[in-house]
């Protein structure tokens, strides 16, 4: 499990996009909010959380893609498939080593782009959390999204579209657990429900994403 | 011999045959008795005039739009539990009339929202979830669409309307969370006071019901189709080799 750990990681950071591009991403749409919506610093302070989370949601769907297309084209999908360790932990390393190549650092990151905006700690703190352990579930879906469309060659948009609204409860727990604790309410309630869904995700959709990956390459 | 001797496609097709024209004709029937009763004998709501008669058609389309994605979840378990391709078929026939109903749904809920709100829309529950509902179905299409080989399209499109039922309802109580809704609460239930005045509830009654006709008249007549256009893909695949 650990090599395929570190079989991924590897092949995303030599690719050379990997590491920076979430991340690059994730920034591209902090600026561009502001760009498309105006510097009214009011508003702008209010939106956000939602900025954020969009940015965040966004730069880790976009990135999906490849999860298994480079694996699918040269075989090794197949090896993986009647490897020893069950499929369903192959696909939840993976999801992981996604997930450390985008979400995580988009959740280090956020809360310096929280600095940008002047909130206070509570809030940074709370940017922090609920990205970190929202992403997770992203990450997961994105990776069941993934193994729908394994080899199509429709490309660009079709993940996209078959995943976003799995996103919905996510974001609409992770935005509000952000603006509730700018507004200085109790963020418990809709922090627990976004980390359980997250949870479920993760303990559930890999069964899913198996099947979905034999039925792609029968 | 029982229920699912029809997931032979012939079989299907024989008793499909049989009674499409029944249930057509009686499509026919119920719609035009509930539309010509509701919007033309039933008298002029004393705060609302005539547009709330839209509710002729708002109402039972909304009704469709989510049911059939109920009918396209239970077909896609049985794929996935008994592989009959008359299954899998029925749930690919129902997409796009789920779309076209929420669709319906939704503009005649907004010219409708315009009369009474003054506003085309607004991002309460109900009309957030069911633009959702839209997306989950575009979604769904578009897989079927993308797919080539039609058995692998069969499974992709039931695991994903599977996990998608659970988001769907994960994220209509995510969406309740997030607003508080203006959307009048039910007007038709089974235990509470009814909200529409007798006269409106017998013509909108006979409406659902001709609804429901209507899709099932679509689905058989949809399903019988891709039954068809499967036989002809088979038959140019043989002949191609």
């Amino acid at each position: 499990m650990i090599s395929i750990l570190k079989r991924d990681i590897l092949l995303s950071v030599r690719s050379g996009t990997g590491f920076s591009l979430s991340l690059s991403f994730f920034l591209l749409m902090i600026i561009f909010a502001p760009l498309a919506i105006g510097p009214d610093d009011l508003l702008l302070k209010k939106i956000a959380p939602g900025i954020l989370w969009l940015s965040a949601l966004l730069s880790c769907l976009l990135s999906i893609d490849h999860i298994f297309q480079s694996d699918f084209e040269d075989g090794s999908l197949e090896a993986l498939i009647i490897a020893p360790i069950p499929l369903e932990s192959t696909i939840l390393i993976k999801t992981f080593a996604h997930w450390v190549t985008s979400g995580l650092l988009v959740a280090l990151i956020a809360p310096l782009i929280g600095v940008l905006y002047n909130f206070d700690f509570n809030s940074l703190l709370w940017i922090f959390l609920s990205l970190l352990v929202g992403t997770p579930g992203l990450s997961m879906i994105g990776v069941f999204g993934a193994s729908l469309t394994i080899g199509l060659k429709k490309g660009g948009l079709l993940l996209p579209v078959l995943i976003m609204p799995f996103y919905t409860p996510t974001l609409i727990f992770g935005s509000q657990t952000i603006m509730r604790a700018v507004d200085g309410l109790e963020v418990t309630s809709t922090f627990l429900l976004m980390a359980g869904i997250t949870a479920l995700v993760i303990a559930l959709m890999p069964f899913a994403a198996t099947k979905a990956v034999k039925a792609s390459l029968k | 011999m029982s229920f699912w001797k029809f997931s032979n496609p012939n079989n299907f097709m024989t008793l499909s045959e049989k009674i499409l024209p029944i249930i057509s004709v009686s499509t026919i029937l119920t719609l035009t008795t509930g539309l010509y009763w509701g919007f033309f004998l039933t008298p002029e709501d004393y705060q609302q005039g005539n547009s709330v008669k839209i509710i002729f058609l708002h109402v039972p389309s909304a009704l469709i739009a989510i049911n059939t994605w109920f009918v396209m979840l239970v077909s896609s378990i049985i794929w996935l539990i008994r592989r009959h391709h008359v299954s899998a078929l029925i749930a690919k026939a129902a997409a796009p009339i789920g779309i076209t109903m929420t669709i319906i749904a939704i503009i005649t809920g907004m010219i409708w929202g315009q009369q009474m709100w003054g506003t085309y829309w607004a991002w309460d529950p109900r009309l957030t979830s069911f633009f959702l509902l839209l997306m989950f179905y575009i979604g769904y299409q578009t897989l079927w669409s993308a797919v080539e080989k039609p058995d692998s399209a069969a499974e992709l499109t039931s695991i994903l309307c599977v996990v998608g039922t659970v988001f769907a309802v994960l994220s209509r109580y995510a969406v309740n969370f997030w607003s508080q809704g203006l959307h009048q609460g039910a007007s038709l239930s089974l235990d509470k006071e009814e909200h529409i005045h007798n006269a409106f509830s017998n013509p909108l009654y006979i409406c659902m019901a001709g609804f429901i006709l209507l899709f099932l008249t679509l689905v058989i007549l949809r399903t019988r189709t891709e039954i068809l256009k499967r036989k002809i893909f088979i038959l140019l695949d043989h002949k191609g080799r």
